[in-house]
């Protein structure tokens, strides 16, 4: 009973803890997928958890915290689409900038808001509703239902995958993203708007950035705080690596990176394990996956490249 | 007029221009966004640093460790490798001065010598850990500096939290031995009838005393200099910079483009780690927990491409970055306008050389439509 509860207790926070990985993942597996690299998703994460948590605070929906979240991340994603598609610049140095202003201009915000503190205020009035209650199964009368207990932004996080995954390789659009992301010359010599679909792809990617953060916010730390993100949004471009450029593949990724932080709240009772040392964890095996399987995935081929009209 | 703005808009100094410029002007905007005054803000953020000898000789010792952290990502991107993981490296330079300036007690001179020869070295494998990774598995150097510093960071606080390391009652380690010291003046000395009687005798003196300005300045310097003839006059130099340029020529070249990436990032992380523990040695004496990174290797990456990734450029970036920041505490407690301002600034300062790339384009456009 006891070891069902723990085990029941670390799913439900491994699931907790990979929705945002996924959301963010998924952002990077379109925008990656169309050939521009983003390494501002974590700034784009944070910006987008400090606009669901002022929205939040303010309007008393968490909904609108969730779509707020979003804009915030599209907003960042905009600039990113613009130095990296229409400029051509250099897109690294780009999410660099994007983390800086997406973390700077979040705390001013709060700053400005909440009277000089860091953080917001505790934001959550009503909460985002969980499945169980949805689903009006009362756990009050068993510890069992509410360890398992999960967010519905988890169903949301899966259901994303797969819609994405579909997207990606059932539709026109997606083959088209796909090319832009392995050939862009041969796709525009096609018809297809390369720069237009690297923008629209970008931007998703801001989007999903921005949904991930608010997640974070919404039903992991409620509330707004400068390090609420930390190193989440490079953990999941980890997972697009080791998912190989995938939607599932990615999922399956966050999930596990996911576990590993949930192991660092579950584990943290054991007195000969020094909590800084299981809060390595999901970075320290982060890098233990890579070396195991970054050998067998392969990148876009036109990752990270501008693309010159004409170019062959 | 013409043919000057299209020359000069190949220059890659104008971009930097340009983007200190923007970089300014965002931060104007972003505080009368705010309601506050911006010429105030920056009225106060210019006296802030130069109202006297004293805060300015502040901006320099606080440059010194952006400056090296600058340096250690400008030297790394020049041979090709985005070291993004400078913080980590300067933390665990920290962490090695803090233990080394109080386990290991050594005479004077001699102390400090060795603390910055084994951080320099600790710091270098730790940096080729990442160059190893890229080497042998094709692992992405930005990907693995990131999750290296946030194992660099738990370190810190591991080794702070430890029952033997940890002072009693506090959050950090024991302050280490005078003889690791490398400040001019000791602490203590400015309130000596000595010190008051030198300090009378020459105010200049001053803003030497009363800050933490040490010999720290001085190995600034000295690895500014030593980096870029490494760059520039020598064959590994010449070697480490064909990489950058173009990997596959390199390789095609014959050069061991794979020892010299491990080289690279060795002197890379190493200078990031003398950076971390001069900070130590002539600033905080000793580690504390933190509850989050400090971010010198983040202020270093900005240090290097306002640099343009140039050694004796990062001085001067640091300086500015650096005065900026001193600068934005004052536009905080004097104006209540959040610090982060600096940020949100030097975010958009970035950005813009991002986009710096499109200039010379837009320069040989220009020059077309003549």
């Amino acid at each position: 009973m006891n070891l069902l509860n723990t085990v029941l207790l670390t799913v439900s926070i491994s699931l907790m803890y990979s929705a945002p990985l996924i959301f963010t993942a998924l952002g990077g597996v379109i925008t990656q997928r169309a050939g521009v690299d983003n390494i501002g998703l974590e700034g784009m994460m944070a910006f987008g958890a400090c606009g669901a948590s002022i929205l939040c605070h303010f309007t008393g929906s968490p909904w609108i915290g969730l779509v707020v979240g979003a804009l915030f991340g599209a907003t960042l994603a905009i600039l990113h689409a613009f130095i990296s598609v229409t400029a051509k610049g250099n897109q690294l140095i780009s999410g660099i900038a994007i983390n800086f202003i997406g973390l700077g201009v979040g705390v001013f915000l709060t700053r400005f808001l909440f009277n000089g503190a860091a953080q917001s205020n505790s934001t959550i009035n009503e909460p985002l509703p969980k499945l169980l209650g949805l689903l009006g199964i009362d756990k009050s009368k068993s510890r069992l239902l509410e360890s398992s207990e999960i967010d519905l932004t988890v169903i949301f996080a899966f259901a994303f995958a797969v819609l994405i995954w579909f997207v990606l390789y059932k539709t026109r659009i997606g083959l088209r993203v796909r090319a832009c992301g392995e050939h862009p010359g041969a796709a525009d010599t096609l018809g297809v708007n390369v720069t237009r679909i690297r923008y629209v792809a970008t931007i998703l990617s801001g989007v999903m950035a921005g949904l991930g953060g608010a997640v974070t916010s919404l039903t992991i730390s409620y509330r707004f705080t400068p390090t609420v993100i930390s190193g989440q949004g490079f953990i999941a471009l980890a997972a697009v690596i080791f998912g190989n450029w995938k939607p599932i593949g990615a999922t399956l990724a966050c999930l596990l990176f996911g576990f590993a932080q949930a192991l660092t709240v579950v584990l943290a009772g054991i007195p000969w394990l020094p909590t800084q040392i299981l809060a390595m964890l999901p970075y320290a095996l982060t890098l233990l996956i890579l070396v195991i399987f970054v050998e067998r995935s392969t990148p876009p081929k036109a990752l990270g490249q501008p693309y010159f009209k004409g170019q062959a | 007029m013409r043919k000057f703005v299209i020359q000069a808009l190949k220059k890659p100094f104008t971009a930097v221009m340009i983007a200190i410029l923007i970089g300014f002007l965002v931060g104007a905007v972003t505080l009368a966004l705010g309601g506050f005054d911006p010429g105030r803000g920056y009225s106060l953020l210019i006296t802030g640093v130069t109202s006297n000898t004293r805060r300015m000789a502040q901006v320099l010792v606080n440059a010194v460790p952006i400056i090296m952290t600058g340096l250690a990502v400008s030297f790394a991107v020049r041979t090709g490798m985005f070291n993004i993981g400078a913080d980590g490296q300067f933390i665990m330079g920290q962490v090695t001065g803090a233990i080394l300036g109080y386990y290991v007690p050594m005479p004077a001179i001699i102390h400090p010598l060795f603390i910055m020869v084994c951080a320099f070295v600790v710091g270098g494998l730790y940096a080729s850990f990442a160059a190893y990774l890229k080497n042998r598995f094709g692992i992405h150097e930005v990907i693995s500096s990131i999750m290296l510093n946030w194992n660099a960071y738990y370190f810190m606080n591991f080794i702070v939290n430890m029952k033997s390391v940890k002072v009693p009652g506090s959050q950090h380690s024991p302050e280490i031995f005078d003889t690791a010291k490398i400040t001019f003046f000791s602490r203590e000395f400015r309130t000596t009838a000595e010190g008051e009687a030198l300090l009378a005798k020459h105010p200049w003196l001053e803003s030497v005393v009363r800050t933490d300005a040490g010999y720290a300045i001085l190995v600034m310097i000295a690895v500014t200099l030593l980096l870029w003839v490494i760059l520039k006059y020598t064959r590994i130099g010449f070697e480490l910079r064909a990489v950058g340029y173009n990997y596959h020529a390199a390789e095609f070249a014959a050069m061991p483009v794979k020892r010299n990436a491990l080289l690279s990032m060795f002197i890379s992380g190493g200078t990031a780690a003398l950076g971390g523990a001069m900070l130590v040695m002539s600033t905080s004496y000793f580690i504390t927990m933190l509850g989050a990174t400090e971010g010198y290797g983040w202020d270093g990456i900005s240090v290097a491409l306002i640099a343009g990734n140039h050694p004796i450029g990062c001085i001067f970036a640091g300086l500015l970055y650096s005065a900026l920041k001193l600068g934005g505490t004052e536009i905080q407690s004097r104006m209540g306008a959040p610090t982060e301002i600096i940020n949100i600034m030097i975010g958009a300062l970035v950005l813009c050389i991002a986009f710096a790339p499109a200039l010379p384009r837009l320069a040989e456009r220009l020059e077309r439509k003549e």
